[in-house]
């Protein structure tokens, strides 16, 4: 029976397929779109977490300036020098390393290929404490750090922009007439939760950077690591009280610079990308339910046209259940025909939005289960009152009318 | 499943009325009637007679507002509407003035459609399906749509769709309205086959007193009353 009434479905719903597509539309769009934000958000939430995990160590950066988040700029406020690392590295005991970095944004060039990317002065102190590993060549000896040498390590990102797969080591790049050796190649990171590329950078001895490039002896950021079972907040507060000090800061002053916790600041993105993912899809519900209606409305029009037929079943000893079942179950197979094209349009959507930002894809089965067994059960709600409309007409008017 | 004694039909004091208070239409009034198993009755009458009416519970379709209907001893009026559906599937076939096939089905589908309510396995239906169109001489047509059939091949259809279950009664109603003379003739033929080979009761509403002709009974409705009851003409076969 059940083969029947679904075979009578399809037939219902390929006898007029433009109706039938327009009607599962909003189902479509309604599914579609939960199953594109919950693919890209659950992707970002993912690469936010990894990130989180993959910055290792508690970190802390140590910024000359008030401001937001990274890339908040110094302004006016005095920047910080090589006796503020040491002194950092000396007087505050959880901390393990404490790196100098100071960094400008240029253009690369080696033979005919240009790049832009960020030049960095710092020491191998900093790929330690970031966690860097060298995939080929070695990382800057004592010797070129303290000479201020023109060699360099370059980011994955800037390698394929300028040699390709070409090998880079050894090879000679330019920027801002400094002629630099490339004596090492990092290991990839991939994006940042930031949505930054962090492979797009090349490191230099600080001396180097300091003398070639800035043409001062500035810092312009402290990246510091935290002593393993050590507390990043008690650091964070030495570091804050060590640098009043040092910058003269009275009490009921405000800091004219900022200690940042990186891990803070990800699990803060990460809490962002799920409310924003759970707001965007509670959105694309309510599309789901707009969806419902429409069915709702063809499916009340399909049982007032077919009046007559529903006559002729019931006068030839059809139940009310067999007559109810017939139109719940076309209403069902309608939302879940919609449901599947949804599906397939949101993965794809999801999975080309992924690309574009970015961020890892992930596909959920349960999500995709979900949002199948959501439609269905829109196509039984929604469709239950106007197959309970069919199943109580009247034969005798039913067979009457037109 | 009738014994001698007791008639197939058996309508007794049995009433309609639509409306309540003033606006109270009475539609039949106490119409008393016996039919036994095997019967052919032509049932005739102007318009607002309560012929329909009276087809219509006597089809199941519909209760009487006061009086009893027994059907082969089962009280009609106490069944719920489901059971009344049941009774409709298993004893009973419709045939109508207007065919009431279901359009875009092919003739097969339709004369199988009964058999699916009571879920008979597929190669079955087909079978007993083919088997009554084969009986209404139509086995050559039983791909074609309603649309692709003339209006006696329509009616044809709508006959083995009636007695693809193998009923113990016909209802009927005008089942020649729409016919021309000879194709009315055909299918009267056809009724009087039914009737006579396969025992058949048949009831028939009619205002042509040519087809009432083929009926063994002809019972005259006239203002919600039987008027009169008797024997028709002898048959034409």
């Amino acid at each position: 029976m059940l083969v029947e009434v679904l075979r009578l479905a399809a037939q219902v719903i390929l006898r007029n397929p433009m109706r039938s597509f327009l009607t599962v539309l909003g189902i479509v769009i309604g599914v579609a779109a939960v199953i594109a934000m919950l693919t890209v958000g659950k992707g970002s939430t993912q690469q936010v977490k990894s990130d989180v995990a993959k910055l290792g160590n508690n970190l802390l950066i140590l910024r000359p300036g008030q401001g937001g988040g990274p890339g908040a700029t110094a302004g006016s406020a005095p920047s910080l020098s090589a006796r503020d690392v040491a002194a950092i590295t000396e007087q505050v005991p959880s901390v393990e390393i404490a790196a100098p970095l100071s960094s400008s944004s240029m253009t690369v060039v080696y033979g005919n290929q240009n790049h832009h990317t960020t030049i960095t002065g710092t020491d191998n102190r900093y790929l330690q404490a970031a966690d860097w590993q060298i995939a080929e060549g070695r990382d800057f000896y004592d010797g070129e750090l303290r000479a201020g040498s023109a060699v360099c390590i370059i980011g994955a990102t800037v390698r394929s922009q300028l040699f390709g797969a070409a090998d880079p080591i050894g090879a000679t790049i330019r920027f801002k007439q400094v002629a630099c050796k490339v004596i090492g190649l990092l290991a990839a990171k991939g994006a940042s939760s930031f949505g930054s590329d962090q492979d797009e950078l090349v490191l230099m001895p600080l001396k180097a950077f300091q003398r070639r490039i800035a043409g001062n002896q500035n810092i312009s950021t402290i990246f510091i690591s935290i002593r393993d079972g050590a507390s990043t907040d008690t650091a964070k507060a030495d570091i804050e009280r060590l640098m009043r000090e040092r910058r003269h800061i009275g009490p009921g002053e405000d800091d004219d610079f900022s200690v940042f916790d990186l891990k803070q600041i990800a699990s803060m993105l990460t809490g962002i990308s799920t409310v924003l993912t759970g707001l965007l899809s509670a959105v694309a519900a309510v599309s789901l339910l707009v969806g419902g209606i429409g069915i709702m409305n063809i499916m009340l029009v399909s049982v007032t046209e077919r009046t007559r037929e529903i006559g002729i079943r019931l006068a030839i000893g059809a139940t009310e259940g067999q007559v109810l079942v017939q139109f719940l179950v076309e209403a069902v197979v309608l939302s879940l025909a919609g449901g599947l094209i949804g599906i397939v349009v949101g993965l794809a959507l999801g999975l080309t939005g992924a690309r574009v930002l970015h961020v890892p894809i992930s596909p959920d089965p349960l999500v995709v289960l979900m949002a199948f067994g959501f439609s269905a059960a829109v196509g039984v709600v929604f469709g239950y009152f106007p197959a309970r409309r069919a199943a109580r007409l009247d034969p005798i008017e039913a067979l009457r009318h037109q | 499943m009738t014994g001698g004694a007791e008639p197939l039909i058996a309508l007794a004091g049995v009433g309609k009325s639509y409306g309540s208070g003033e606006a109270e239409v009475q539609a039949l009034a106490d119409i008393s009637l016996a039919i036994r198993a095997g019967e052919f009755v032509a049932i005739m009458g102007p318009s607002g007679s309560g012929k329909s009416t009276a087809m219509n519970i006597l089809g199941c379709l519909d209760v009487p507002s006061r009086g009893s209907y027994r059907y082969a001893g089962v009280e009609v009026g106490d069944l719920d509407r489901d059971q009344r559906a049941l009774l409709r599937r298993n004893c009973l076939g419709f045939v109508f003035q207007g065919y009431n096939l279901l359009p875009r089905t092919t003739a097969l589908e339709n004369v199988e459609l009964p058999l699916v309510y009571r879920g008979v396995p597929r190669a079955e239906r087909r079978r007993l399906a083919f088997e009554a169109l084969a009986r209404v001489g139509l086995e050559g047509r039983v791909d074609h749509d309603p649309s692709e059939l003339s209006g006696g091949q329509q009616q044809r259809v709508a006959i083995a769709r009636a007695i693809v279950g193998q009923p113990d009664v016909i209802l009927a109603d005008e089942p020649t309205g729409n016919l021309d003379s000879a194709r009315s003739h055909e299918i009267m033929q056809l009724m009087s086959t039914l009737n006579r080979d396969a025992g058949i009761t048949v009831l028939m509403v009619t205002h042509e007193p040519d087809m009432a002709a083929y009926a063994g009974r002809l019972v005259h409705f006239l203002d919600g009353r039987i008027a009169a009851d008797g024997s028709g003409a002898p048959h034409a076969g």
